[in-house]
């Protein structure tokens, strides 16, 4: 079979040839003998590869007499459905989930014409990808269990490009919608950011727009005001606070009249934040994340944007030689990224390849010849994590102690590189490494870095890091803020600045994750702090305050937001989801959810991208910034007064903000025409559209405008392929399933036609300041690859090594793929697969306390006592003690924090 | 001459049967695949017929079918609500020529004239009747591999019983 021949110069080729025609239909008649005949109820109907390939190959009636072979089903938890029969034994579930997603409760099973794909028995399936499962098979055996809840048929989804909402890695989807509900999400292909793949939060989250706690109507004290005269109400409230500013400014700058204030948000999009800025000002605008975490995500911007480390495509991570994750728990705070390092584990180039001269495309040499490699994927984090089991060597520390790992490693390698150092001998002994390291950092890390051991483990520890990573040519960094340490976002940063850069980079790429899904983006925009809008309103210098798609509770202790919301006289909340925060406000306006309004969000890596409207909402929801347009223009401001479509607001925040600009461009604008058409978002077959409505009225409503998009809620339009970021489904002629991905992409496996969508708003300068001249000079004649030395003087001091005290444990936070996101939670399936609130301990530290599993355990943390069950969590470092982060009815704590055990023998 | 010869015939066709009927009052035949109201029908055994597939509305050239599946503990699929806006119909067939359960017939009911076009509109209850219709044997759900209660793996037509997936012998 050619799919399996090396291609040979001179080699031809035939796929046409009436001989190959005929073998694959015979191949499909094949495939079909034992097929269960239930097209009708089967799921993937209308979008299966194998009926695709059966109408293609001519294959129409049956002429194998025999049995059919039958299979029983599986069990397989909430997301994915199973129906054997229906398999055609090809395998890539296995070679996906198994492979690539590093799955370890599935397999084939049997022998012969008797394959079996599945679990050895009932039970939910383990890896936080399995929702793939649901686009590799090319059949029925594995389908989405939410779609089948409220089953459609691909044809009549009405379908958009939108942008994963559930974390801040910024994966592409495809949302479909039917009868008002949003019923799926499939994949988008992004070659530089998911891929073919999505996460199962990502993929399941999406009923929290149907759920119950979304609001649909706005919520006032007691009086049913209509939305229109809420607004002029609250526009009134908003000028007259205004108006009073104005008076006060003009006479007296320095005496401040109460004022309004807005708190932005990081799940809200760009345009909704650039708005509510717009409408309060700069000085009175405030991000509304935590305030740690603001630190956080605000340095790692700055760090993005001062490079020279490049944040990592996609390509650059599949391209590396060495990956390094410092002190994140991929798995759960960016599973895609997780996904992309086991995928490169499995598939990143090796000498031995070469050497044996193995194809890429030979999956199956490619995988042998790993299994005997030893693996490039170095881990130091504060637990254990999924991706322990293929990473080289992992090293388990308190945040403090994974900072001073990192400068150590930063030091060990400068010392090597040999730029500053060219007297020493290549092996250097313990003390000069110590001595080397003193020199480059004003406090060097000592030979004792590590809390768990003795120092010379510690210390042969590092040297294998160091040995791995100065051996690396093309390493990448991964680091982010869910630790909660500044210490060790700076401390990565340094390393990848001592590491080499695939070119033109000047340092190894670094990866920094942020929580949400604009949290970049936010960060980029600017705006003050929590504590400080908190501190204006203690002041009395708040009238009102506007908060959008937050809830404050999520964002500091419970206390400070109360006194914050009372403080503030008159509260408006815009929000599309039931939060706390609302019942202390004055007014609640129901604001389109991600699905609901076409937006710009900023992912982890700066790039920003358009997710577009994929249903209208019943009135009076609407985006978040066209009620802040709405206030403004009942407010008479002239902020914002005008913007009648999102392009407006672009337009405007591109003329505010030239650094912001190009995220006005990534995608074409609601006026961009395909040949003076728009991009239908309903497939040429959408069908009931006279009968939909009809029990309501038999009158067919006028398909409702899109003006924010080139994007139309309609089957008319142009029907070929549009521009990559308006694909609202990938579907040609004959190729109904998602296999259809392949004519939109420049070649199999290739970027989308016309490029990956998504712009990067920060790039690092392309010539690396801080490189000493003489540095470069040096490089240039090592035969390795150019080795940036950043100038030690610039790299940070190691914070104080972590010393486990004897009744006080550090609290880091653990995040949860299911549990730590907010709107995720409010989807049921995703739901039901969250941990209840737990406090993690080291089993040693659990012994000298007298805990034990699931027994509760009073704690106190930041004046707040909690009884929480204890989860002993081996690899957690001596001292320290794991909160789950984010969980919904869990009250607000800043973390890392230190966590005193209360006693409790009196009265047990 | 010819005049003549015209009130002949016309004279003559006085004795000829009449093909016009006095309808109401007497009804015209129409044979049973005339193109009218349609129903949905149950199988043989009086389940429902109808898998909600959706083949039949997107099928449907002006989409006057609109439907949701569902279905019931035992994993057997139907139409939740099913609604035909015959004030849309064409009456073309085409929706039970896609019909894979033989669910959806038309019938030589034409008798569907209506004062209000929201009359016109027909759901499930009304579209419903309690036998098998045109075709009287076929069952989908005893074809197709697809367990449903009263009805295991391996039970279908021309089915092997299940494959132990932990056994090893060739
Ligand atoms: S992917 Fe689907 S068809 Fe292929 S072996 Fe797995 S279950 Fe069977
Ligand atoms: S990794 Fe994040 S962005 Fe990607 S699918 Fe999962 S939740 Fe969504
Ligand atoms: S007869 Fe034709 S027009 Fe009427 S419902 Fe069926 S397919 Fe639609
Ligand atoms: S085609 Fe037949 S089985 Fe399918 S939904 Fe229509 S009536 Fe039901």
């Amino acid at each position: 079979m050619a799919c399996l021949t090396r291609p040979r110069e001179g080699n031809r080729v035939a796929i046409s040839d009436e001989e190959a025609v005929r073998f694959r239909a015979t191949v499909i008649e094949l495939l079909m003998i034992s097929h269960p005949h239930d097209c009708p109820v089967c799921d993937e109907g209308g979008e299966c590869h194998l009926q695709d390939m059966t109408v293609m190959t001519g294959h129409v009636y049956r002429r194998y007499p025999y049995r059919k072979r039958t299979f029983e089903n599986h069990d397989l938890g909430p997301f994915v459905t199973h129906e054997m029969n229906r398999c055609i034994q090809c395998y890539r579930c296995l070679r996906f989930y198994v492979d690539y997603a590093g799955g370890h409760d599935f397999d084939a099973f049997g022998l012969r014409n008797e394959v079996y794909f599945g679990r050895l028995r009932d039970g939910a399936l383990d890896s936080e990808f399995s929702g793939n499962l649901v686009e590799v098979c090319p059949v029925g055996v594995f389908d989405d269990k939410t779609l089948a809840a409220h089953y459609t048929r691909k044809w009549d989804l009405q379908t958009a490009p939108a942008v994963c909402a559930f974390c801040g890695r910024g994966c592409n989807t495809i949302a479909g919608e039917r009868y008002g509900e949003l019923r799926r999400v499939l994949n988008r292909f992004n070659g530089e950011v998911n891929g073919y793949f999505l996460c199962d939060r990502g993929r399941y989250a999406y009923e929290s727009v149907n759920g119950a706690e979304r609001v649909r109507k706005p919520i006032v004290g007691l009086s049913g005001l209509s939305a229109s005269e809420l607004v002029r109400g609250l526009g009134a409230r908003l000028e007259s606070a205004l108006g009073e500013r104005r008076v006060a400014v003009g006479a007296r700058p320095r005496v401040a009249r109460p004022r309004p204030v807005g708190i932005g948000s990081p799940r809200a999009s760009l345009e909704a934040n650039f708005a509510l800025k717009r409408l309060v000002g700069a000085e009175r605008f405030f991000l509304g994340l935590a305030d740690g975490e603001q630190t956080l995500v605000e340095r790692a911007a700055e760090l993005l944007r001062e490079g020279p480390s490049p944040a990592p495509t996609l390509h650059d991570i599949e391209a590396a030689d060495l990956v390094l994750v410092l002190g994140e728990d991929l798995t759960n705070t960016a599973p895609m990224l997780d996904f992309s390092v086991r995928r490169w584990a499995r598939l990143r180039p090796t000498v031995a390849e070469e050497r044996l001269g193995i194809a890429r495309w030979n999956d199956a040499g490619v995988g042998a010849v790993k299994k005997e490699e030893p693996s490039a994927l170095w881990l130091a984090t504060t637990h254990a994590g999924k991706l322990d089991e293929i990473a080289a060597e992992t090293f388990h520390a308190a945040p403090d102690d994974l900072a001073r790992f990192a400068l150590a490693l930063a030091a060990a390698l400068d010392s090597k590189g040999g730029s500053r150092t060219a007297g020493e001998p290549p092996q250097k002994s313990r003390s000069a490494k110590a001595r080397s390291a003193k020199r480059s950092a004003a406090d060097g890390p000592s030979a004792s870095l590590t809390a768990d051991g003795p120092a010379s483990d510690g210390d042969a520890r590092l040297e294998r890091f160091a040995a791995a990573l100065r051996a690396a040519r093309r390493p990448v960094v991964i680091s982010g803020v869910s630790c909660g340490s500044l210490a060790l976002l700076e401390a990565a940063a340094a390393l990848a600045r001592a590491l080499p850069g695939p070119p033109p980079a000047a340092a190894a790429p670094l990866a920094l994750v942020v929580p949400e899904v604009n949290s970049m983006g936010l960060v980029l925009l600017g705006g003050g702090r929590l504590s400080e809008a908190f501190r204006l309103a203690a002041e009395g210098d708040v009238e009102v305050a506007l908060v959008i798609e937050n809830d404050l509770y999520r964002r500091a202790p419970a206390a400070q937001v109360e006194a914050f919301l009372k403080a503030s006289r008159t509260a408006i909340v815009i929000d599309h989801v039931k939060t706390a925060t609302m019942a202390a406000a004055a007014a609640v306006l129901p604001a389109a959810s991600w699905a609901e309004a076409t937006g710009t969000f900023v992912s982890h890596e700066g790039r920003a991208q358009r997710s577009f409207q994929v249903m209208v909402p019943p009135r009076p929801v609407q985006p978040t910034w066209r009620w802040l347009s709405a206030l403004a223009s009942a407010a008479r401001l002239p902020a914002g007064q005008n913007w009648l479509r999102l392009d407006d607001v672009l337009a405007e925040l591109a003329r505010e903000r030239p650094d912001l600009a190009p995220a006005a461009l990534v995608a074409p604008n609601a006026d961009a025409r395909v040949a003076d058409m728009k991009i239908p978002r309903q497939a040429s077959r959408y069908s009931g559209r006279t009968a939909m409505h009809a029990d309501v009225s038999v009158f067919e409503p006028t398909p409702p405008d899109d003006h924010d998009a080139p994007l139309s809620f309609s089957m008319e339009g142009y029907r070929d392929e549009p521009p990559a970021p308006l694909v609202t489904r990938f579907h040609a002629p004959r190729w109904n399933s998602v296999q259809a991905l392949n004519k939109f992409q420049q070649e199999v496996g290739g970027p989308l036609r016309g490029g990956d969508p998504g712009v990067r708003l920060i790039e690092p300068p392309a010539v690396p300041t801080s490189i000493p001249a003489a540095a470069q000079s040096s490089t240039a004649v090592t035969p390795s690859p150019p080795r940036p030395a950043a100038a030690p003087s610039s790299r940070p001091a190691p914070p104080p090594a972590f010393r486990p005290a004897l009744d006080r444990l550090l609290a880091v936070p653990l995040h949860h793929i299911y549990g730590s996101e907010e709107l995720s939670m409010l989807s049921p399936p995703v739901a039901g697969r969250a941990p209840a609130a737990y406090v993690a301990l080291n089993a040693l530290d659990a012994e000298r306390l007298g805990a034990r599993e699931g027994r509760p355990l009073k704690v106190t943390l930041d004046e707040l006592h909690l009884s929480l069950p204890v989860r002993i969590v081996a690899s957690l470092p001596e001292g320290v003690a794991g909160l789950p982060v984010g969980l919904p009815g869990q009250p607000f704590v800043a973390l890392p924090a230190e966590l005193e055990i209360e006693h409790e023998d009196g009265h047990a | 001459m010819s005049y003549l010869r015209g009130l002949w015939i016309v004279f003559l066709h006085l004795f000829r049967r009449s093909d016009t009927v006095q309808y109401p009052k007497e009804m015209t035949y129409l044979p049973p695949r005339f193109r009218g109201r349609i129903i949905l029908s149950r199988d043989p055994d009086g389940g429902e017929r109808c898998v909600a597939c959706y083949l039949c509305a997107v099928a449907c050239p002006v989409d006057c079918i609109a439907l949701q599946a569902t279905e019931d503990e035992s994993g057997r699929r139907y139409p939740a609500w099913f609604r035909i806006n015959f004030s849309r119909c064409i009456y073309c067939g085409f929706c039970e020529e896609a019909c894979p359960t033989y669910a959806i017939q038309l019938t030589p009911d034409t008798e569907m004239s209506e004062y209000a076009r929201a009359s016109m509109v027909y759901e499930k209850e009304d579209l419903q009747i309690a036998g098998t219709g045109k075709y009287h044997d076929y069952n989908f759900y005893r074809v197709a591999g697809l367990s449903i209660g009263g009805k295991g793996k391996g039970e279908a037509e021309n089915e092997a019983p299940p494959v132990d997936s932990k056994r090893l012998l060739p």
